[in-house]
């Protein structure tokens, strides 16, 4: 019997753990040694759950091929649905137990607002299916950002007009209080809660990659027509890809909501600008490059603070090295420059050494 | 009743704002066949040049709506020879996308960077107040007629151009098969150079007309009317130029009636929800053409 050894593929994603779990390490000592300022300690939970979804957003960008412009959409639901969750439960259930189930009721309705998205948006490719799902983010956004949602003795309160127009007894509780959003969210995260679930989500799109299923969706990526023909169910591994996609970025929502004290949904957080925002944090990163997408992430979160005198100048920055790295990357005649300039480099060598 | 009519030619004038950057679009994505997420920051774009050069340099509007119209030109083309050109035979579709994103982003920062993020208020490029029908219970904006005039006479110039001449029948030659379209002679590169130019110039005046009508200007005043063109755009049908027009103004319609009537903040949805609807239904929009894929 041969000896399981452990593979290229594998050690690389071993590789990835470890940097996370170091970086985790690093910033911990950081923070419990008081090296960290205020302001830097606060950006630690946003870096990881951003991280998160850069994570969930790279397997439909770059292991799917299709480019989603929706992520903080379902960032959104799960953000809200976990803030629900744990308004209704406060005090009735232990804070770990609560936090959990939020965790769980969260990922399963982003994913099933992925499900329910991705039969329509799946149908189409490119860029029909870029604003498409920039349209689902900005609806999902909306709709929550108008919905007044309130509790009592007699059941659930929905309006879409205003607060008064729940009908609510005195004694009700008022969850979603329209555009003001969600107060009073217990703050159950941080950040290694955080990174324990960025690891998950890690393992979770890795082996995803690495397995049959993956490989499937991978073909269809490549060549559709080529996956189908060989008897590929196209659909379902579309639709597999893009609502695990979509559960990880509901993850990263949950996390954002038991992070903040006022949870709304506005476009600074849940606008199609965050979609993009992530997008850049996943093209500098490698398309396809899950560890890129996590340090990528990181870095560019925590680098204006870093910073501090750039950061006018970030966004602009970003920008033109994404259009750079694009081009880089991508243009056939740049493609063509490069592997002629390497080639030369590596005769270079080759006569150098003889 | 007047508040319907109100709202109507309301709705009209957001549409015929829509239908001009949806006719910029349309052509753009019919002819380079990509989808140009920055068209909405060129009329961002515009609207800065029109302001600086009539409100803060005194200019008379016109010229500085013909200053931005140049300028604006300018910059699409750049941004082709730039940033699209060079991923044209990409191996892979998202990648000239991700680059018109890192346009887009490049051009909401710079203005961020130059103008600032507070809202310059917009003088309107038409003085005339407008008229009063049914003994002044009907107002019309002088605003709103003169973009209404302006949409229909850019639609007829831009058939007539399309369909009459040289340059115009290229383009079509272009958008319905590039390589043949090389064969005969056309210079691909020059006739899609020209494309971004028009649309680009279409843009500055919608910028022109969108500013005039909604006097506040930000950085990111044309994102989002540009995401709704693209909407427009594909409910007419993409690549159809009477298409857009009719997409741009029922759009708008939609737009101002749901905004009076149901919720202003769920205007946004439903029109976002009509692009998925049309999608579902009919991918190919009101006057498109069902293209089959072969393989």
């Amino acid at each position: 019997m041969k000896k399981p050894n452990l593979s290229k593929k594998s050690a690389g994603r071993f590789t990835t753990y470890a940097i996370v779990a170091a970086a985790w390490a690093v910033l911990e000592i950081m923070l419990h040694t008081g090296l960290m300022s205020s302001h830097m300690q606060g950006l630690l939970v946003p870096m990881a759950y951003y991280a998160i979804v850069a994570v969930g957003l790279n397997l439909c960008v770059g292991i799917l091929g299709e480019l989603s412009l929706g992520h903080a959409g379902f960032m959104c639901v799960g953000a809200f649905s976990g803030a629900l969750f744990s308004l209704l439960t406060a005090g009735k259930l232990p804070d770990g137990l609560r936090f959990f189930l939020a965790l769980v009721i969260g990922v399963l309705l982003s994913a099933l607002a992925g499900f329910l998205i991705g039969i329509p948006v799946l149908r189409l490719n490119g860029d029909y299916l870029a604003i498409v799902t920039l349209a689902f983010g900005e609806i999902i956004k909306n709709i929550i950002n108008a919905l007044y949602l309130g509790i009592d003795s007699k059941g659930m309160h929905v309006s879409f007009e205003s607060q008064a127009a729940l009908n609510m007894e005195p004694e009700g509780q008022i969850l979603i209080n329209g555009a003001m959003g969600v107060t009073g969210t217990p703050h159950d995260s941080n950040f290694t809660i955080a990174i324990v679930l960025l690891l998950l989500s890690l393992v979770i799109v890795q082996n995803f990659i690495d397995s049959m299923d993956g490989r499937a969706v991978m073909s269809i990526r490549d060549n559709r027509i080529a996956a189908e023909s060989i008897g590929i169910p196209v659909t379902k591994y579309k639709m597999l890809a893009f609502t695990v996609s979509a559960a990880i970025a509901g993850m990263a929502g949950v996390i954002f909501s038991h992070n903040i004290a006022t949870l709304q949904s506005t476009s600074q957080y849940f606008g199609y600008n965050v979609s993009i925002m992530i997008l850049v944090y996943v093209v500098l990163g490698g398309i396809g490059n899950i560890r890129g997408s996590v340090i990528a992430a990181a870095i560019l979160y925590m680098l204006p603070e870093l910073l501090r005198g750039l950061n006018k100048y970030r966004m602009l920055i970003y920008s033109i090295v994404l259009i750079a790295v694009m081009i880089f990357n991508w243009a056939p005649g740049a493609i063509e420059k490069r592997t002629r300039f390497f080639d030369r480099i590596r005769k270079g060598i080759r006569n150098g050494a003889a | 009743m007047m508040s319907f009519f109100t709202s109507l030619v309301n709705g009209l004038s957001l549409g015929s704002i829509y239908a001009i950057i949806a006719l910029g679009y349309t052509m753009v994505y019919g002819i380079a066949k990509m989808l140009n997420f920055a068209h909405g920051d060129f009329i961002m774009v515009g609207c800065y040049i029109i302001f600086v050069f009539s409100s803060s340099l005194g200019l008379p509007s016109i010229v500085a709506i013909l200053v931005a119209v140049v300028l604006c030109t300018l910059l699409g083309i750049t941004t082709e020879r730039i940033a699209y050109r060079p991923l044209r035979n990409a191996a892979s579709p998202l990648a000239v996308l991700i680059t018109a994103i890192g346009v887009s982003y490049f051009l909401e920062n710079m203005a961020l960077l130059i103008f600032g993020a507070d809202t310059k208020s917009f003088t309107s490029v038409v003085p005339w107040s407008g008229i009063a029908l049914f003994g002044g219970e009907l107002q019309i904006q002088g605003i709103t007629i003169v973009t209404i005039g302006i949409s229909l006479l850019i639609l007829a110039a831009l058939q007539i151009f399309v369909h009459k001449t040289r340059e115009g029948q290229a383009m079509l030659a272009v958008s319905q098969d590039r390589g043949a379209a090389m064969l005969m002679g056309i210079d691909v590169n020059k006739t899609i150079t020209l494309t971004f130019a028009i649309g680009s110039a279409l843009a500055a005046i919608a910028g022109a007309l969108l500013a005039s009508a909604y006097p506040s200007l930000t950085p990111y005043t044309g994102a989002m009317p540009g995401i709704k063109a693209f909407v427009a755009a594909v409910l007419g049908g993409i690549g159809s130029i009477p298409g857009a027009m009719i997409g741009g103004l029922t759009l708008g319609i939609i737009e101002i009636l749901s905004r009076t009537y149901i919720s202003s903040q769920l205007a946004d949805a439903i029109v976002f929800g009509i692009l998925v609807a049309v999608l579902i239904v009919r991918p190919t929009g009101i006057l498109g053409k069902n293209i089959q894929e072969k393989v």
